[in-house]
């Protein structure tokens, strides 16, 4: 009887010590899943430097990462391009350089494409790799859900309306768009290059085509000669606090350039 | 409280009993009526246009919110689970009730145990890594309505199974013997007696099972390929309202998002009904 | 006859065996990526590089805390209610017949849509942020049908003789509930409780929507976390390589399932002792 009275008593009293709000002060950054990876080590590194302060990363798309820094939901947002006329209420930082590649699994023959040939497939006109020049088989279309300015720069490079598409499969971050396209010999798919990159040096089996003869790869991306470059930026608004300052500053500056050249991203000057 | 505590505290406690009891059955019916409320506040502005829902294009960036493919689909994945798992199911028990051996029938019994108590994630990360990838080296691109339909056809078979068991079993304790004095061979006896009789206490528990196999999410967000359209092969991929919900609530706003909870209204609904329809029928039996 | 009789038999058993084979192929897909990845560094260490190294401990942490809040919700709102039903009301009267069919109809309620209605009223309305607390809470709305219904039937179970004769001896309500009722439907009352434990430990729906997608070692119950079948769907869906992982993880989540099943079982099977 008594013995279960105190097991009570610590239960509840753990239970309430456990309820204590803390007293560190969480950054939350959400947003584009390209960036998110990138931001949790930056993330973990500032942390290591300022331990009063914790850095939450969520991912969820570019458009998320507007809507949260707007509604302060998120005290820093995460957009993969640059901001439309439209988003000027939110100040920009930008962080690197990053280029979309299509991609296919690495069992694939083929090593470049064309853009005539990535407007055919994805509307339907091309539906078979032995039209590509590959082996016979059914072309699985990998393409990414709305909110995703991954989407939003494929279309408006290829010039393509969204409901033109009819995709195979539809998915929302990178890496399940590359976890897909690895699943799968007859797939091909588009992703942000420096998590392509990234991805493959783990071993993932993929590989990135080149576009109109351009490799799809961080030098050509440093020549500028590759034809969907974007910018990867972190957008806050009005004026954020020191932490979130420092944050910033730290992300930018070329404490970080390794990680981010770990992750196949360019980092900006 | 022994005899010996006072008279006057008794009556007391019994009255504080009564009211905290009720007040905890309170809160637990309250709690479906918040749900009601809740999701039906949050989609009011879009309730109130049911045209717009009604469309078959779904694009959230241009306004367009239409249900009718994602709603199809979710009926049509779930109509086929339950086309896969009754006959298999039914045919299954009766297996294990007139022809299999003892220790066997224990053993698969044992077996069906394990697999109701799979979570439905798990389900899913095996129909992605290997069912996903069979269907695909058959028919491209193998996420699609049938791989939806099979993951769920396994979930809801072994809750099916011990309905139809129960079912089969009681209705051979009443016929079986009269059936197999008047010299019927087993099987027909079966199929032609045991089967019809059994039928009416079977209905309540595959609408039940229907409305699980609707509300199911993660499994079927891992396997079905998430276009959303009208899937014009079994070998189509297809998107559920359910996993609707789960792809996008964690960006949408306005709209949008009053779209998602209008989904989730109409799937409450839905399941809601088909309990009703459950509990009626099964009270009619 | 027999030899039709005894073809029957067989394609029978061959269908059930042919049923059987795609989870034993499940199983055996799990338990084959998943073992290598398995073992006490696993269970004990941080995920690392996305969940696709380190390990699951924090994920773990966080399983048995939502677990906690959710059960520590449900089990005295689970058991009043059940009491309510037992002993407060008549079994053909209008209150009883409409608390079961409110009853029922949470019970019907899908998991996704319990994931919106936590996000609206835990997450966004009362504030909480994407924590453990809000998952926890949205749980045990979810598990309070299953509890309910156990704990009612192992109440049930109680023979009315009893309850006359502690009436004939002038016993109070309260006294029979202490000293006769709750020990006797306590192995029931136990193996619901553990079933609606292993009902909440395989959602995930419900989770993502509440308590988020943070892997660290959660410090509050107002801290976000991801629990151990989130976890599996994250690596699986979205982490290239991330599947052995993925596979040890639902390994583990299996075992618990596994543990709660038998548990159950060999609760409910306790012989009835009034035990003090």
């Amino acid at each position: 009887m008594i013995s279960r009275n105190l097991i009570a008593l610590a239960c509840t009293t753990l239970l309430l010590s456990a309820c204590a709000p803390q007293d560190k002060q969480t950054i939350t950054v959400s947003g584009s899943s390209t960036i998110a990876p990138l931001m949790a080590e930056i993330g973990k590194r500032f942390e290591a430097q300022h331990p009063d302060v914790r850095v939450d990363v969520q991912a969820g798309g570019s458009s998320r990462g507007l809507q949260d820094a707007r509604s302060g939901l998120a005290a820093i947002g995460m957009v993969s391009r640059s901001l439309n006329p439209d988003e000027q209420d939110l100040s920009p930082f930008i962080i690197a350089q990053d280029g979309i590649a299509m991609i296919v699994h690495a069992s694939n023959p083929l090593d470049d494409i064309s853009s005539e040939q990535v407007v055919a497939l994805y509307s339907g006109r091309l539906s078979d790799w032995s039209d590509l020049g590959g082996a016979a088989g059914q072309v699985v279309k990998v393409h990414k859900a709305e909110g995703r300015s991954t989407l939003e720069l494929f279309l408006k490079h290829f010039k393509l309306d969204n409901a033109e598409v009819h995709p195979d499969l539809v998915i929302g971050d990178n890496q399940q768009g590359i976890k897909s396209v690895a699943g799968n010999p007859h797939a091909i798919g588009y992703v942000s290059i420096g998590t392509a990159e990234y991805e493959v040096n783990l071993g993932a089996p993929i590989k990135l085509l080149a576009l109109d003869g351009q490799p799809a790869s961080t030098a050509a991306l440093l020549a500028g000669q590759y034809p969907l470059q974007r910018e990867l930026n972190l957008v806050v608004k009005g004026d954020p606090d020191a932490n979130t300052q420092a944050l910033l500053a730290f992300a930018q500056s070329s404490e970080v350039a390794d990680l981010v050249e770990q992750h196949a991203f360019i980092p900006a000057p | 409280m022994s005899s010996s505590t006072p008279l006057s505290l008794r009556p007391n406690l019994d009255w504080l009993l009564r009211a905290a009891s009720l007040g905890c059955a309170l809160t637990a019916a309250v709690v479906l009526l918040l749900i009601l409320l809740f999701l039906t506040q949050a989609s009011w502005p879009l309730l109130q246009q049911p045209a717009s829902l009604l469309g078959t294009t779904w694009q959230p960036s241009t306004g367009q919110f239409g249900l009718q493919a994602m709603l199809g689909s979710s009926l049509l994945s779930s109509l086929l689970a339950l086309l896969l798992a009754v006959p298999a199911g039914l045919l299954v028990s009766i297996w294990l009730i007139f022809y299999a051996p003892r220790a066997v029938a224990r053993v698969y019994g044992g077996m069906l145990g394990l697999m109701a108590s799979i979570p439905s994630v798990v389900y899913g990360l095996w129909g992605l890594v290997v069912l996903v990838p069979l269907l695909g080296a058959w028919m491209p691109p193998g996420a699609s309505l049938l791989a939806a339909g099979i993951v769920l056809a396994l979930m809801i078979l072994p809750l099916l199974m011990v309905q139809a068991d129960v079912a089969l079993r009681e209705s051979a304790r009443r016929h079986l013997p009269a059936a197999l004095c008047l010299g019927v061979s087993s099987w027909s006896a079966i199929r032609r007696v045991l089967l019809p009789a059994a039928w009416p206490r079977l209905w309540p528990a595959i609408l039940l099972q229907l409305g699980r196999a609707l509300g199911e999410t993660m499994a079927v967000l891992m396997v079905a390929g998430n276009v959303v359209q009208w899937p014009g092969s079994p070998f189509a991929p297809v998107r559920t309202l359910t996993a609707n919900i789960a792809l996008e609530m964690s960006y949408a706003t306005g709209p949008h998002l009053q779209a998602l909870y209008l989904s989730g209204w109409l799937l409450l609904v839905l399941a809601l009904l088909l309990m009703a329809l459950a509990r009626i029928y099964g009270s009619r039996t | 006859m027999n030899r039709r009789e005894a073809w029957r038999a067989r394609a029978l058993g061959l269908l059930a065996l042919a049923l059987m084979l795609a989870p034993l192929s499940l199983l055996w897909t799990v338990f084959g990526d998943g073992i290598g990845v398995l073992d006490w560094q696993f269970l004990l260490a941080e995920p690392e590089q996305a969940g696709r190294s380190g390990g699951i401990g924090p994920i773990i942490v966080s399983t048995a805390l939502v677990l906690l809040i959710c059960m520590s919700l449900a089990v005295p709102l689970g058991l009043g209610t059940a009491l309510f039903l037992v002993e407060q009301v008549r079994p053909e009267g209008r209150l009883n017949l409409t608390l079961q069919w409110a009853l029922d109809g949470l019970g019907a309620v899908p998991s996704v849509v319990f994931g919106l209605f936590g996000y609206r009223l835990f997450v966004v309305e009362l504030g909480w942020g994407y924590s453990l607390l809000a998952g926890g809470c949205t749980l045990a709305c979810m598990v309070l049908p299953l509890f309910i219904r156990g704990c009612e039937q192992a109440l049930r179970d109680c023979p009315q003789s009893y309850r006359q004769a502690a009436a004939g001896l002038a016993i109070s309500r309260v006294g029979y509930l202490r000293r006769i009722l709750l020990p006797f439907a306590a192995p029931g009352i136990a193996a619901a409780l553990v079933l609606s434990a292993g009902r909440a430990l395989a959602e995930t729906a419900v989770l993502l929507f509440t308590a988020g997608y943070v892997m660290r070692w959660p410090e509050s119950l107002f801290d976000s976390g991801r629990t151990l079948a989130v976890h599996i769907y994250d690596l699986a869906m979205n982490v290239s390589g991330g599947s052995p992982a993925s596979a040890a993880t639902a390994l583990v989540l299996l075992g618990f399932a596994l543990v709660i099943q038998l548990l159950a079982w060999q609760i409910g099977k306790r012989p009835l002792s009034f035990a003090r």
